[in-house]
């Protein structure tokens, strides 16, 4: 068989193979496996099928062992999905017109736009994330200067709320947005934008019918890459929810952490990879239907 | 370039807003680090105080001197797997089939939540029995360092021009040779910008190493994570604008590393 033969490009892959292989897809398969199984007593599993963590999720299970819908995980769910998608949009809205501008930079300008977005792409998220419960701390500079200047009489709750999540991630992700924007920004054939021009379209219209459709896989590409850790986020709902805006990262933390309740955190994960994915695909048929186009 | 039709009313202003909204948290940190106050977010005086107390605190000491290892040790194995990986993906002869599945499998921890990839090797780690201290997080960092190693080698093998391969291959040099003399040395760059990001990457993770840590075991932001818990203090603000600047630095030099060799 041809595929038995051992070509050196197979032998060089060896390495990441066995190491992928063992520490990042079996892991993977356990998880999913253990969704399906009941959980122990004290943590980790019990060997046997059961959909109790799936059920879980949307019901409760009384005393008597009837079950009763309860919304408080799936609520969760939609938290999380609605927190991502906000974000994802925003930084669309605030990432397009920052790549816009960095593309339309003189080079040597461009290379320091681009130098002054990645530092804070590769700065510690965690670190990021604690800066803004300075800001947005009761005590924090925000309030502290609200009331200084007379503009309110009561600190503004700006901390562990719905809102202070939203920022935090904004903030967490934006840049993974803005570059890859550029990039197709930056590729693009910008002739094209005088050629709209010259047959009179004004500079809205151009950049709605020329620009933008011809930066979608950038901003595709961004939409991916923000959403996919903004839906599994843990530390901005960590730090700037409170515990009150509990999201989906955190739901899985806490069953594999405080709550030892495995299969359900498990099954929490299965459904967050099922949503990432399904996502994807929604994007990448987006992208096809952009290729199409051009 | 800067036609006048180039120019759209207020993108301008966003982009300049967008990059005061990213730096202005930094530097509010970076510049109540220096605040003699414990009421942190009230301007007091000009301190190094908290820097002191920072360097002074052992449990710290013992958490950087473990994020460096594992740094170090994930950077180390992740670049070595991925460059192999690099090359068989890049190897001259005609593609080898899967070879879009191959390169799905490499970019996979990307596309996996942070979270997910945290409770499987957990649980993984837990169902084998593995452990080994500080070894456990070393394992889960190589695996989600090895598309970070490997993206710029990926990306600086499509910029060598075959003919430079084929050239040393005519004046007889076997493959070791064009590896050692000609391979490597092309690639030094995205063998150092790789490393770098994979070094990063490794040490600003938190929550893969606060689900596979051991007990007792602390990465920096393992242990800064565990101090804001406990409250916020202007320690937290030194450590934090310490970090903040060792990351900077590291993204710095690699930039202009990587300016000067393609320049």
């Amino acid at each position: 068989m041809r595929f038995l033969k051992l070509s050196p490009a197979y032998l060089l892959l060896l390495p990441f193979f066995i190491i992928m292989g063992v520490f990042f897809v079996m892991p993977l398969f356990l998880i999913v496996a253990y969704s399906f199984m009941a959980a122990g007593p004290y943590g980790g599993v019990v060997h046997q099928f059961s959909l109790d963590a799936y059920l879980q999720i949307l019901f409760e299970k009384d005393f008597d062992g009837n079950l009763h819908f309860s919304p408080a995980y799936l609520e969760v769910f939609l938290r999380s999905v609605k927190l991502a998608g906000v974000c994802t949009l925003l930084c669309v809205l605030a990432g397009f017109p920052t790549a816009y501008h960095m593309a339309t930079r003189p080079p040597e300008k461009r290379n320091l736009w681009i130098m002054l977005v990645t530092i804070p792409f590769w700065t510690n998220l965690l670190i990021r994330t604690y800066a803004w419960m300075l800001v947005l701390r009761n005590e924090g500079l925000v309030n502290n200067f609200l009331l200084y200047f007379g503009i309110i009489k009561e600190p503004l709750p700006l901390l562990y709320n719905g809102f202070a999540v939203g920022l935090g991630l904004l903030y967490s992700y934006l840049p993974f947005m803005i570059l890859p924007i550029y990039s197709s920004l930056e590729r693009m054939d910008w002739r094209l934008t005088e050629a709209a021009a010259d047959l009179y379209a004004g500079r809205w219209q151009t950049l709605f019918r020329v620009t933008i459709p011809l930066a979608m896989p950038g901003i595709i590409a961004g939409s991916v890459l923000v959403f996919i850790p903004a839906i599994g986020s843990f530390l901005a709902s960590d730090l700037l929810g409170g515990g009150k805006q509990m999201m989906l990262g955190n739901l899985i933390q806490l069953q594999f952490g405080f709550s030892r309740n495995w299969p359900f955190g498990a099954a929490a994960s299965v459904i967050l990879m099922a949503i990432v994915m399904l996502g994807m695909m929604l994007m990448a048929r987006k992208a096809k239907d952009v290729k199409g186009l051009v | 370039m800067a036609a006048a039709s180039l120019k759209i009313p207020g993108f301008g202003g966003t982009a300049w807003a967008g990059l005061a909204f990213l730096y202005a948290p930094i530097v509010i940190l970076i510049v109540f680090s220096f605040n003699s106050s414990k009421l942190i977010t009230v301007w007091e005086g000009f301190s190094t105080d908290w820097y002191r107390a920072a360097l002074d605190n052992d449990d710290l000491q013992r958490a950087a001197i473990n994020s460096l290892i594992v740094g170090c040790g994930a950077t180390f194995f992740s670049t070595l797997i991925a460059l192999p990986t690099a090359l068989a993906m890049h190897s001259r002869r005609k593609k080898f089939r899967s070879q879009q599945a191959v390169h799905s499998l490499i970019m996979l921890p990307l596309l996996i939540p942070e979270v997910v990839i945290a409770i499987a090797s957990l649980s993984f780690f837990t169902a084998i029995g593995l452990s080994l201290d500080i070894g456990n997080i070393l394992i889960a960092h190589i695996v989600f360092c090895i598309p970070f190693a490997y993206s710029p080698l990926h990306a600086r093998l499509e910029t060598i021009p075959p003919s430079l391969f084929e050239a040393a291959s005519d004046l007889y040099a076997g493959p070791w040779l064009v590896f050692r003399h000609v391979t490597v040395p092309l690639l030094m760059p995205g063998i150092f910008s790789g490393a770098m990001l994979a070094f990063i990457t490794s040490f600003d993770d938190f929550i893969i190493t606060e689900m596979v840590a051991p007990p007792g075991a602390m990465t920096l932001p393992v242990y800064i994570y565990s101090m804001v818990r406990r409250g916020i203090t202007p320690e937290i603000n030194a450590i934090s604008a310490i970090l903040l600047a060792l990351s900077m630095i590291l993204v710095l030099s690699s930039y202009l590393i990587n300016q000067k060799k393609t320049s």
